[in-house]
């Protein structure tokens, strides 16, 4: 088997029996690269001399370490001292990272090297990988769909194997959502479990890192190294980190799972449905107790998601001004020109509306009206889940409607788009986590075959009872071993 | 028809931190531009705020000298505007919930500019309410050239404190007495130097004027751009003259942020209401709400120092000292430790001692120190031998005419009193062998004066006693032959 069809476990087994060398795994990697690149698009930019030199420097201590002489791909949204930042933004163009993102530390520390900065939705900020400004990624099952966002690119270089392991991050189900439509595994831990230090904020009371992989072993240990507190970020959590490996192969006996009405909603692709109503099925044959829960506030996610986020976007993205780093226009006529046309050139449509929209709801007198309404909106949606929780440990549901749309097909419709995330948005709003694995494949596309997702979600801080469930359904069914068409 | 003026203070204040308000950078003025920064001050993409916790004890301290409530759970927010001094294009602030709500100043009479001290309003003791203290971050510093400006991060996100007044304020005299007693207040327990010429105090003056005896406000006027707290004096009494001779030209006052220019003695307009902001606050996403009631307002009410005022009180109730000493030497907290170590050094009755040292620092050592252009930090008498110059002088060994000299001696030397004393001769005779030599000596030459004496004239033993110190040469301690004279006479 070619050395990048290898799972992180698989591949750890391989450098620590010394099998493999790190500048072999890369070799490997850029052979495939170079093979499906072109139509996958999943990169902005690769810098394999760096990667190259960082493997060489590697020890046989550094080889010991979790993660020794695995490369990452890296969502363009996360800092990498000397590696450009762009977040697929041409207000980013040619801005250079002077330093690194927590993450990235921690990856470093346990012996990865961050390989690549995957394509995205600009800012984060869209659920196809087409607003940006790189162009948009391709989905691996079928180039002629998206796949999904906004870590579309660290979603589709995993599934089309020229990644071992990648990092992303979720806002409003931008790592579960192209997960699902890419047949990966994407986890978003709890918010707070892992430090945003270096990662370009979003929605900064919404954003969360976490991995993308092609099983649940790999989220695991992934999340592993990543996980626990900095101080450098106020709001990440000083909870224990757990021993995430330990417990993956308790299998489901004796754990209930809810699954809530809300979710089988009206607008959900029939196929979807019947795969997630069989991946329940099958998780109940393995012991698991199935009750049915309710979420009621699940319709009012999306409508306050869209007032949160914007309006803290609005603030977050107010320092890409051209003053201190990145583009800006030469000709000005003062300072007031300068920002507007700098901006006007620098940001994309779908950015420009989500500031115009978080402006407006923060303005004198809406603001009660908008946002905090929205906050108090957020505090029934948790407590829906808080409640939900005192019946079951996780809950099932499907990680999106449908399979992978076509490129186009949604870009004039902002509401359509939104309604990509509507079920993973609850999760950020409660601040909980959640993981999507695949569970099967709708008859769609181009070669009749799209992936689906399930998502389970957890309480928070009960990353350890996600990847439990993930783990028992996957290694007791066969998708982990499907293959794009690229493949 | 008489008009009165309405004002309100915004002081902003540089918190003395070691750290700068959300990031490890040094807090320190004077640096070369640009030495001080770090991706976090400088808004690059990803960063996040850390708060200073330097900087929210000694804002909480501000708050308890200064009487405030300390509110229990206070949090950060979000002000946006566009400005390139600022990194983030929003300064991290704090809106509806800051650290420090209520409390007041009382603005004491020697506050108040020397011309003013004799108004009726200077002995009121006023009391100044505010409304809150807040801390926040303060933006970058521009520099404007010929063609292009410049930009010195070293003091974008420093920490800095808000203090907002009610419009308690009715004259430039009391906006003064405001910013002395605040200015004295805080560089007294090392919160803030302070200095509004080195921009570490800043202030906007909110004001409006009303015909005397109105209830409603007048439109107000925001001042900006003022460097002294003379230069508040003396901008506040031109705009409250400006606003007056404009509405008794049949003019209107329209609300409107104006500079004063100090050379000009001019406020010019800025900007009108029409072009004001809306700052869009909203809570800091990144910064969790802080508690400040568990243990924190606990811990920093038993590190509250002294304010000038507690310490002018303690001085006039333990020491008699009248209110214009106590009030000099409460004004500058090296003064006043100064003046209790030469207290500690001297013997002898303590309000005494007290009124003596007190009269030695303020009628002499500050005018050595003026003249000398010295500050006390220069100056060579040590508290010690202070203190033994006026036990000297409490125990009768040398004349208060002779301990001035000795002073003077002191602090152009720095010597120790006791060999001055030596030097200069200056010994008392307290020897009585001594005395009684000098005491025979005059009752001999003056027979008028003796029988006067036994004649029960007692006004005649101190001619005496005059002509025997003088047979001295001012040696004789002055109630020791007194007596040696008495026991003579009556023998």
């Amino acid at each position: 088997m070619e050395l990048f069809f290898e799972t992180l476990t698989g591949l750890r087994e391989k450098l620590a029996t010394k099998k493999v060398s790190p500048t072999e795994v890369l070799d490997a990697l850029k052979k495939r690269v170079e093979a499906v690149e072109p139509s996958i698009r999943a990169f902005n930019h690769i810098d394999w001399e760096t990667a190259r030199a960082e493997a060489a420097a590697l020890t046989p201590e550094d080889l010991a370490k979790p993660l020794g002489g695995v490369p990452v791909a890296i969502k363009d949204v996360m800092a990498v001292k000397g590696q450009p930042l762009t977040c697929s933004s041409r207000i980013l163009k040619g801005f250079v990272s002077p330093y690194d993102a927590c993450v990235i530390e921690k990856l470093r520390a346990a012996g990865a090297i961050p390989l690549g900065r995957a394509n995205m939705d600009e800012f984060a900020m869209g659920s196809s990988t087409e607003n940006s400004a790189d162009g948009p990624t391709h989905n691996p099952w079928d180039t002629g769909r998206i796949p999904g966002g906004s870590s579309g690119g660290s979603a589709a270089c995993v599934s089309a194997d020229e990644a071992i392991v990648a990092l992303g991050s979720d806002t409003g189900g931008s790592i579960r959502q192209p997960a699902a439509l890419c047949g990966c595994v994407g986890l978003k831990p709890t918010y707070g479990r892992v430090s945003r230090y270096g990662l370009v904020a979003f929605a900064s009371s919404l954003d969360q890192i976490g991995p993308l992989s092609k099983t649940v072993e790999d989220s695991a240990r992934i999340l592993q190294v990543i996980a626990g507190h900095d101080a450098r970020d106020n709001t990440s959590a000083a909870e224990p980190v757990p021993d995430y490996l330990s417990g993956l192969n308790q299998g489901v006996k004796g754990l209930k799972l809810g699954v809530p009405k809300e979710y089988f909603i009206h607008g959900i692709d029939p196929e979807v449905e019947k795969i997630i109503r069989d991946a329940i099925q099958h998780l109940s044959d393995l012991g698991a107790e199935i009750v049915d829960i309710s979420l009621p506030h699940t319709n009012y996610a999306l409508a306050s998601y869209y007032i949160v986020a914007p309006a803290e976007a609005s603030a977050n993205l107010a320092r890409f001004d051209g003053v201190r780093y990145g583009a800006r226009v030469k000709d000005g006529k003062d300072v007031i020109d300068t920002y507007c046309r700098t901006r006007e050139k620098g940001f994309g449509s779908e950015v420009k509306r989500r500031i115009i929209l978080g402006t407006y709801v923060l303005s004198s007198g809406y603001y009660d009206a908008y946002y905090l309404r929205a906050q108090k909106v957020r505090t029934l949606i948790r407590r829906d889940f808080s409640e939900a929780f005192g019946k079951c440990d996780a809950i099932l549901t499907p990680t999106t409607p449908t399979p992978a749309f076509k490129i186009g097909e949604k870009t004039e419709d902002p509401m359509q788009m939104y309604l990509a995330d509507v079920f993973t948005i609850a999760v950020n709003m409660a601040g909980i986590c959640g993981l999507s694995l695949p569970c099967g494949f709708a008859a769609q596309g181009k070669h009749g075959r799209l992936p689906v997702g399930l998502q389970i979600i957890g309480k928070a801080f009960d990353e350890a009872t996600l990847l439990r469930v993930g783990q028992a359904y996957e290694q007791s069914t066969e998708w982990r071993k499907e293959r794009p068409a690229c493949a | 028809m008489e008009y009165e003026a309405v004002i309100g203070l915004e002081v902003h204040v540089q918190v003395k931190t070691h750290s700068k308000m959300f990031c490890g950078c040094k807090n320190e003025f004077g640096a070369p531009p640009n030495t001080h920064t770090c991706p976090v001050c400088l808004g690059m993409p990803g960063v996040l705020p850390t708060p200073n916790l330097e900087a929210v004890k000694k804002t909480v301290l501000t708050g308890l000298m200064l009487g405030c409530e300390i509110n229990r759970i206070c949090k950060f927010d979000r002000k946006s505007y566009f400005y390139p001094d600022m990194p983030k294009n929003y300064q991290i602030s704090q809106y509806d919930q800051p650290l420090c709500l209520d409390g007041g100043v009382v603005l004491g009479k020697y506050a108040f500019p020397k011309d003013a001290q004799k108004d009726p309003i200077a002995s009121a003791k006023k009391n100044v309410r505010l409304i809150r203290i807040h801390l926040e971050e303060d933006v970058a510093k521009s520099f404007h050239f010929e063609t292009t400006s410049g930009i010195d991060f070293n003091r974008a996100g420093t920490p800095l404190m808000e203090i907002v007044t009610q419009a308690d304020i009715a004259s430039p005299e009391e906006a003064f007495a405001f910013l002395s007693t605040l200015q004295q207040t805080l560089s007294q327990a090392r919160i803030s130097d302070a200095d509004m010429e080195k921009g570490q105090l800043r202030c906007d003056c909110n004001i409006s004027v009303r015909p005397k005896g109105q209830l409603e406000f007048g439109t107000k006027c925001e001042i900006k751009n003022m460097n002294s707290i003379s230069g508040v004096r003396r901008a506040v009494a031109y705009e409250i003259t400006r606003q007056i001779q404009t509405i008794s030209n049949g003019g209107k006052i329209s609300q409107e942020t104006r500079r004063w220019d100090d050379a000009a003695g001019q406020t010019y307009l800025m900007r009108t209401k029409e072009q004001a902001h809306d700052y869009r606050y909203f809570p800091d996403p990144d910064l969790m709400p802080m508690r400040t009631d568990l243990g924190l307002v606990e811990s920093m009410k038993q590190q509250m120092p002294e304010t000038p005022s507690m310490r002018e009180e303690r001085y006039m109730r333990d020491y008699a000292l009248n209110d214009y000493d106590a009030s000099v030497l409460s004004s500058d907290i090296d003064l006043s430790h100064y003046f209790e170590g030469v207290l500690n050094a001297a013997q002898g009755d303590r309000q005494k001692v007290a009124k003596a040292i007190a009269n030695f620092i303020i009628n002499d050592l500050l005018g050595l120190l003026g003249g000398a252009d010295q500050t006390l930090a220069d100056c060579k008498i040590m508290p010690e031998h202070f203190g033994g110059l006026v036990s000297c002088v409490d125990a009768g060994k040398i004349s208060s005419k002779q301990a001035k000299e000795v002073f003077v001696e002191m602090f152009a030397t720095g010597k120790e009193p006791s060999t001055i004393i030596q030097e200069k001769g200056m010994v008392q005779i307290s020897d009585e062998g001594a005395l009684e030599s000098f005491a025979k000596q005059a009752i001999e030459a003056n027979p008028k004066s003796v029988d006067d004496y036994r004649a029960g004239k007692m006004a005649a033993l101190n001619a005496l006693k005059g002509q025997a110190i003088k047979l001295s040469k001012g040696k004789a301690n002055p109630q020791l032959i007194g007596e040696v004279l008495e026991k003579l006479l009556n023998a």
